[in-house]
Formats: C-alpha cells, structure tokens, sequence
C-alpha cells in the first residue's frame, strides 16, 4: 500500500471517529442538558427510558427517524432539503483542525484530522458557512415565521462574527501565530491567554452564545415569539440535524474556548509537580475543559432571559464591537510600547478592562437597551423606561 | 472531513425519507400560519422585509473586510512595532469615522 493512501485511511478513519464522538456527545448533550436544566429547577428530568435516562437519546434518535418528512407545498424542494446537510455538515467538519493532544500522542497518529497553519481563520470560516444552512432552510420553507427567524439569525450570527473576530486579534498578536498547536504550545511556556487576554475571552464567550444561538441570544428560534423560527416547517430528521448542527456548534465553541485561552490539551503545569507527566496526557484535559463550557453554557440557559431583538443588535454593534477594537489596539499598544514590563502588566491591563466592563454594564445599558421609539411616536411617549426593566 | 460529514447528512435524510411514514394531506402540507389559510407566503412571492436586515449585512462586509485586514498584522505583529502601531491606530481612525457616521445615522437602531 503506497504511503499516501495510507495517510489518506488513517485520515479517512479518524474523520468518522470524530463524527461519531461529536454525534454521540451531541445525543448525551441533549439528556445532559434536560437533567441539569431539570436539576436546576427542582426536578428529575428524563429518567425512565432506560437506567438515569441513558437510553433517552436512542429512543429521540430512532423516534426522529421513522417520523414522517413532511415538506410543505410552498417550499422550495430543492434547498429544503440541502439546507438542513449544510448546516450539519459545516458543523461537523469546524471541530476537525482542533489538536487534542501532542503530535504522533494517539497511538501512534496525530490526535487532529485536519492541521492548518490558518486553523483560527478556517474555524471562523467554517463556522460561519452555517449561517447558509440556517438562512436557506427559513427562506425554502416558503412560510413567514420560518423566513423571519432566517433572516434574524443570518443577521444575528454576522454582527456578533464581527466581535468574535476582533475578541481574538489581542490574542494573535501575543502568540504570533494562528495555528491552534503553536497556540497551545505558546501557552504552555508562558501561561494560559485567560490571563492576559480576560476582556477578549469575555467578548469571545459573549459571541459565542450568540453565534450558536443559545439562551440569551437564541432569538432566531424564539419559541414564544416567532413558534420556532427557521425550524418551523422542518420535521423528523431534517429538525435533528438542525439541532444537531446547533449542539456540535456549542461544543465547537467550548473546545476553542478551551484551545485559544484555557491552554487546550495541555494541563496545569504545576500538576506536573505532584504526578510527573500529567499535563501531557491528551484528550483527557480538553474533554475536561470541553465539559466545563458546555456546563456554562445549560447554566446560563437556565439563568438569563432572552435578549429582545433590537436591543441584541445595538449589544452587538454597539458595546462588543467597539469593546473589542478597543481591546485590541491596547494590546497592540502594550506590544509596541512596553518597553522591559513583563506580561503580567498587560494581564492586570486586560482584567482592569474586564472589571470597567462589568461596572460599566449598568451605566451603558441605555446604549441597547433603549425602548424603540417609533417616529410617529415621538410626540407621545418620551418617557424612559426603568434602569433594569424590560 | 467535509465529505464524511456531507455524507453523513445525506445518509441520515435518505434513511429517514425510505423509513417514515408517507401520509401526506392537502391540509398538512399546508405552511404553518396559527391554523389560518397562509396568506402571501411561498418562496419569491416578494414579501417585503425591513432595510436594517440589508444595512447590517452591508455593514458586516465593511467590518468584517477590516478583520480581515487585521489578521496578517496581528501575526505578525511582533516584528513590526513600534511603527505598524502607529498605522493600526491610523487604519481604525478612519473606520471609526465611518462607524460614528453610522451610529449618529441611527442605522444600528432598529426603530
């Protein structure tokens, strides 16, 4: 067997390995996410398909696939059923570049399908190709609420890519390079980019929930507002590969998280101290961190209520997107200018941003959380609302 | 990775299209409308939907066109300052600009 082809099974083999991890997790995500939702509020959750509900996923799985794929007459056959495998399959494909250990650490393999030398560029790249899939699947289905939640969502996931791309320039340009094994690597000598970077992960984590339309962003799917936006006219399988494509985001998002700034596979150092070796360990440590985010991420689920449409717009363009700018001209103005100071005073600069954020949260509310004021209604409602209302 | 996870899709809608059942009804193919008759709907049947939505698009290309630019800077930064600072500073001066005409235009209100 000639070398490449080799290469090309083994890359082949690990493709499936990782679509299958992402597909199961994705399924536990979903009774992972009942039960502590269930928790939270007092009560059980799903415990009756099999021991702790385990077998509650199988049972959703095969449910979804014997339902009946109802297409509406007025939609689009075509995209209607394309969009769906687009979203999906952009979700699938982003979680690839991620390096989940040192090279050559999975028996023998490299613990990643795909390495790219522009691995954050590509990641963005391919996240945001799911905003097609949403979008299409709204405008196919050829019915208003759907086209009304496609249309949100499309605008929702661009403004807040903005800031996510701008959260992480502060980043690049510490660790110069945009390759997520140099970046972990770079983290191991100097120390995790939490450190250094808090405001650009506080505007990076705030992007992420809206990129991936969770709770308190997920407007587009507002079921109270608008039924279920994009999802409306979808059923059996084509509505579970959407939500799908939604879970494998979250996890995408909580695995760069912990790439970009929680030091990726790479343990705490000190650890290294007690047990010799331990911060090597691969999988392990991501898995830990991954696990972590996703629990952030049920948990402001079940604490925040939904954002209302125009004020999650002015949040976006208005206070992430100059906040994030401002973020990274100060770190550009640390590194030009920061003459024999270490990093640590760039970390005290970046958490002094973070702290002015968050006292500043209360004072800038007005910024997007200003009533509309319709033109005609100048005249008859000038009155401001209550500083925390809405 | 693209083609697995393509495949995947696929699969995953073909299963379901051989396996579900197939009863469809005028009235369950109907599009959902609170139970009404749909009025307008349809794909193309000029529906007409807020500027804003076409603004912000316009307005992600712009900015987004900026980050762009931004990337190569930000790698290679560190061999560039002091002076790539100064032309940075330069570059978001005059975005600022046309953000500041945009915010003072309310276009970023949702009126």
């Amino acid at each position: 067997m000639p070398d490449w082809l080799a290469a090309a099974l083994i890359t082949l083999l690990k493709a499936v390995l990782v679509i299958f991890a992402l597909l199961t997790t994705f399924a536990y995500m979903t009774l992972v996410e009942r039960r502590l939702l269930a928790r939270m509020q007092l009560r059980p959750g799903p415990n009756r398909v099999g021991p702790l509900g385990l077998l509650q996923p199988l049972a959703d799985a095969i449910k979804s696939i014997f339902k009946e794929d109802v297409s509406v007459t007025l939609a689009d056959k075509l995209v209607y059923t394309l969009a769906p495998i687009v979203a999906i399959a952009m979700a699938l494909s982003a979680f690839g570049g991620l390096p989940a250990g040192p090279a050559n650490s999975l028996f023998g393999e490299d613990p990643w399908v795909y390495n790219l030398n522009t691995g954050v560029l590509a990641l963005l790249a391919l996240t945001s190709m799911g905003v097609y899939g949403i979008f299409l699947g709204g405008w196919a289905s050829g019915s208003k609420y759907p086209i009304l939640g496609g249309l949100r969502s499309s605008a929702q996931m661009i403004s807040y890519e903005l800031g996510m791309g701008l959260s992480l320039l502060g980043l690049l340009m510490l660790v110069g390079t945009t390759s997520f094994q140099g970046i972990v690597i770079w983290q191991a000598t100097h120390g995790w980019l939490i450190l250094f970077q808090s405001l650009g992960f506080a505007l990076f984590l705030i992007s992420s929930f809206a990129e991936t339309n969770r709770t308190p962003f997920d407007l587009p799917e507002a079921e109270q507002e608008i039924v279920a936006g994009y999802l409306t006219e979808y059923s059996a399988i084509k509505w579970a590969l959407f939500q799908m494509a939604e879970y494998v985001n979250m996890i995408t998002a909580s695995a760069v998280m912990s790439t970009l700034f929680f030091g990726g596979w790479k343990g705490p150092q000190f650890l290294n101290g007690i047990i010799p070796g331990i911060s090597d360990w691969p999988i392990i440590w991501l898995v830990v961190k991954i696990a972590f985010f996703l629990f952030t991420f049920i948990w402001v689920r079940a604490t925040l209520p939904r954002l209302r449409y125009d004020q999650l717009m002015r949040f976006g363009w208005k206070l992430v997107l100059p906040v994030a700018l401002a973020n990274t001209m100060l770190t550009a103005a640390f590194l030009a200018y920061r003459g024999n100071g270490g990093l640590w005073f760039l970390a005290i600069l970046s958490l002094a941003g973070l702290v002015a954020l968050l006292i500043m949260s209360d004072r800038v509310r007005p910024l997007w959380n200003t009533p509309t004021v319709r033109r005609e209604e100048d005249a008859v409602r000038p009155t401001p609302r209550p500083v925390g209302g809405d | 990775m693209l083609l697995v996870a393509l495949g995947i899709g696929v699969l995953a809608v073909v299963v379901s299209a051989i396996l579900g059942p197939k009863k469809a009804t005028r009235v369950k193919l109907m599009a959902y409308e609170s139970g009404n008759d749909p009025e307008h709907g349809g794909v193309g049947t000029g529906q007409r939907f807020p500027v804003h939505f076409y603004l912000v698009a316009m307005l992600f290309i712009v900015f987004d066109i900026e980050t762009a630019f931004f990337y190569p800077l930000a790698v290679a930064y560190q061999h560039l300052v002091p002076f790539a600072f100064l032309e940075a500073v330069t570059f978001v001066l005059l975005l600022l600009v046309g953000y500041v005409y945009v915010l003072k235009k309310k276009v970023l209100e949702w009126a």
